[in-house]
């Protein structure tokens, strides 16, 4: 056991923070309106040789590997600059991932160098107003029309949409066909006529998602990822991807937690003397450093060569329900005050208070992500599914 | 980096599972649960001529000197397998303590015998039933001169407390908390069976009424918290072994036992069940590889990761152990089946060396202590 950087990932890391550090000034305190400074981060990551690290040389990227692209971002966490690259890796980690994996060559080589200079802010057009965690149940049909495909549909639940030039989607193009073997997927230009962007307001405020609707979308056959009914393979290497990208995302957090109970009286001494407050504090730095060992451990297996697996999962499924419940109890801590909206540090407490709502339900839900280590890390049989073997038209609904 | 555990140590364990599915079933334990045997003198003589009890310990007093790491790869493989041994007070405990605060003639006295497994230490801290402040202690020891003390007072419950040939005992000594080590066979000692929620692993009762002894180095409060800390990491090995075996029984029964047409496994009320129980089991592994990363290496952080890894481990058996039972239904509450040989080890080694209240202060102090070093060292 050593949390040593070999003398190769150590001056990998050096190489990174320089970089970093001559670079990020411009981009400290970003925001995401209108992507622009996400766009112009990665046209300078891909400037200095630092943009989509594991990418081929030939579309843009370093040839790196899985612990060198780690080793980068645990650099821009660091020094606080993280926000820009997390925000693109639909477009990078999902989209351009998919591309690599299953596109034509002709795709590869119009997409793949301009995400990697930071032109293309994608987007991901999968889930319906039916069709959340039973993704392959999506309705939005795509009908063959000389060289192209006529779209229509409504799409829901789409990040940065508003922002996005082209989606990945997934659409029926064989109703009569059994669900999983009746989707196709395309490549999808945002300015199509027919396309609709409605923004979302979220529980938490902000307007991050959207509604997507598709009216007669004319989309070429050329754009087609995978053979006609093969989509759902497709739509897989993207969430395999989506789990990779999003577990690494949520903050862990603890200082809010030792600060508050520092600083907020309970009785006539501060929360942090009573014995309750210091067995939940004790509890969540358990909590806390377990994940943060998780990662490790993930990080390990990735500088030892091994990729992990669907065991990834559970650190998602532990960050959002145990962090619901830390956020909940340091509002609680802060007694009636914890029903004001703050400003300042505290702020920031009740924004995530409501964000983890979401974080709890994006990107697989706590109920799909424990399917998923039931069945694929414990090996327990799937629930029997009755819409399976049927024609998609037939699947009762309501 | 490699936050793991390397070839060699892994082909230990490797070695170490072999051994215990052919030396340590079912049988094994229930003989020592369901006799007054206080442990499988069979599988402890194997152990000491396999070499365990003596690899942490070093070459000089007759063991390997391996290290921390392997005896914690050993503490998980005999946690799967609910080993009905004293390796846990025998080395995790009293052989560190004397290793760490005897003087020559103790060490040379003692080490080589435990590192042997020809005898058996453990530690008696405990005074009585209800929660103890180990500092609190009752028993004194009064000077005898020539370095010598006379013991009075009773320990209880004190884990393989009828198997050991010497403790380690907490006593007063003209008000300052000491740890003296004392020879059990001696007519000034008496022992009883105390009974324990647990009896593949019994617990004993000892009186001493002026036993003679010695003071074990110039150990007090410090010194104890130190080695509880270290066999804290080992305790939470011990622990995620028999978490994951656990989990593991639950898992097989839930993927063979039908119930409405199906395997039961197969409905989410016992999938998702099953799932956060390995995600419990998983982040608890993370923080014993962290401490065991801190106590290997002898890392200052140690304090607060072996309290971390005690935490998750103490939590993650305890669930583990209590689903096992439920998944397996109303075979679970019988006799017969062995998910109540978790249920009954999860909450002895939840006890053994403190319960979560307990650890979850200790963590806390040692957080603000390192808080208000933090603050002292900016200006």
């Amino acid at each position: 056991m050593n949390f040593d950087d070999t003398p190769e990932e150590a001056a990998y890391r050096t190489a990174a923070r320089t970089f970093i550090e001559a670079h990020k000034g411009a981009f400290l305190g970003s925001d995401l309106a209108g992507f622009d400074a996400v766009r112009r981060w990665q046209a300078v990551r891909h400037a200095g040789g630092w943009g989509c690290l594991q990418w081929p040389k030939a579309y843009g990227g370093q040839g790196a590997s899985a612990v060198q692209a780690l080793i980068y971002s645990q650099e821009e966490e660091a020094a606080g600059i993280s926000l820009l690259s997390v925000a693109n890796a639909i477009t990078i980690g999902m989209a351009a991932a998919t591309i690599m994996q299953c596109g034509t060559q002709a795709q590869k080589e119009r997409h793949l160098p301009r995400i990697a200079r930071g032109e293309e802010i994608w987007c991901q057009l999968f889930s319906e107003p039916s069709a959340g965690s039973d993704l392959a149940g999506i309705r939005t049909r795509a009908v063959r029309d000389g060289d192209d495909w006529v779209v229509s549909g409504q799409k829901v639940w789409t990040s940065f949409a508003h922002y996005a030039d082209f989606a990945i989607l997934i659409t029926r193009t064989d109703p009569a066909a059994p669900k999983h073997a009746g989707l196709t997927y395309f490549l999808l230009d945002m300015t199509s006529p027919g396309m609709t962007v409605k923004p979302i307001r979220q529980a938490s405020g902000g307007s991050d998602f959207n509604e997507v609707f598709l009216e007669a979308v004319r989309i070429p056959d050329s754009n087609r990822v995978g053979e006609v009914g093969d989509g759902w393979r497709v739509a897989l290497t993207t969430l395999m991807n989506e789990r990779a990208a999003i577990g690494s995302i949520f903050p862990t957090n603890f200082d809010d937690a030792w600060r508050l109970a520092a600083q907020t009286p309970l009785g006539d001494r501060p929360a942090i003397e009573a014995g309750g407050v210091l067995q939940l504090l004790a509890d969540w730095y358990v909590w806390r450093q377990g994940l943060k060992n998780f990662s490790l451990r993930l990080q390990s297996a990735l500088s030892q060569g091994r990729m992990p697996g669907p065991e990834a999962s559970i650190g998602k499924l532990m960050l959002g329900a145990r962090r619901q419940l830390y956020l909940f109890e340091l509002l609680d801590l802060l007694d009636i005050g914890g029903a004001a909206l703050a400003s300042g540090e505290d702020g920031d407490i009740h924004f995530s208070f409501l964000r983890v709502i979401g974080n709890r339900l994006e990107g697989g839900t706590d109920e799909i992500l424990r399917n998923i280590i039931g069945e694929r890390v414990l090996g327990l049989p799937p629930e029997p599914r009755v819409d399976k073997a049927l024609p998609f038209n037939e699947v009762p609904s309501g | 980096m490699r936050f793991d555990f390397t070839e060699d140590q892994e082909s230990l364990r490797g070695e170490a599972r072999r051994f215990l599915a052919s030396h340590c079933g079912r049988e094994t334990v229930r003989a020592v649960l369901d006799s007054d045997e206080p442990y499988s003198r069979e599988l402890w003589a194997e152990m000491g001529r396999l070499g365990w009890t003596g690899v942490a310990l070093p070459e000089a007093f007759g063991g390997s000197g391996a290290g921390y790491l392997e005896l914690c790869v050993l503490a998980e493989e005999m946690g799967r397998v609910l080993a009905p041994t004293p390796f846990s007070s025998s080395i995790y405990l009293a052989a560190e303590l004397i290793l760490r605060e005897g003087d020559d003639a103790q060490t040379t006295d003692w080490l080589p015998r435990l590192a042997a497994g020809t005898a058996i230490g453990t530690l008696a801290l405990a005074e009585g039933p209800g929660a103890a402040d180990w500092g609190l202690a009752r028993t004194r020891a009064t000077p005898l001169g020539g370095g010598h003390y006379a013991l009075t007072g009773v320990k209880q419950p004190v884990p393989d407390g009828l198997a050991a040939d010497v403790a380690i005992v907490s006593a007063r000594l003209s008000g300052e908390l000491g740890l003296f080590l004392v020879d059990l066979h001696q007519p000034e000692v008496t022992r009883h069976p105390e009974p324990g929620l647990d009896e593949s692993r019994p617990l004993g009762r000892l009186s001493f009424s002026g036993a003679r002894c010695a003071r074990l180095g110039s150990a007090g409060r410090a010194a104890l918290d130190a080695a509880l800390d270290r066999a804290a990491v080992l305790f939470a090995f011990e622990q995620i072994g028999g978490a994951e075996a656990a989990l593991s029984m639950a898992v097989g029964h839930a993927r063979q036992r039908f119930a409405f047409g199906r395997a039961i496994g197969s409905f989410q009320a016992i999938k998702h069940k099953l799932a956060d129980m390995y995600a419990e089991l998983e982040l608890a592994r993370s923080n014993a590889y962290f401490a065991a990363w801190a106590l290997a290496s002898g890392d200052a952080v140690l304090g607060e990761a072996a309290a971390c890894a005690r935490l998750s481990a103490s939590r993650a058996y305890f669930d583990c152990a209590k689903e096992c039972v439920q998944v397996h239904g109303g075979m679970g509450f019988t006799w017969e089946a062995d998910p109540h040989l978790h249920y009954r080890r999860a909450t002895l080694l939840n006890a053994v060396i403190g319960g979560q209240a307990r650890w979850r202060e200790v963590l806390v102090s040692r957080l603000q202590q390192k808080d208000a070093s933090a603050r002292e060292g900016t200006p």
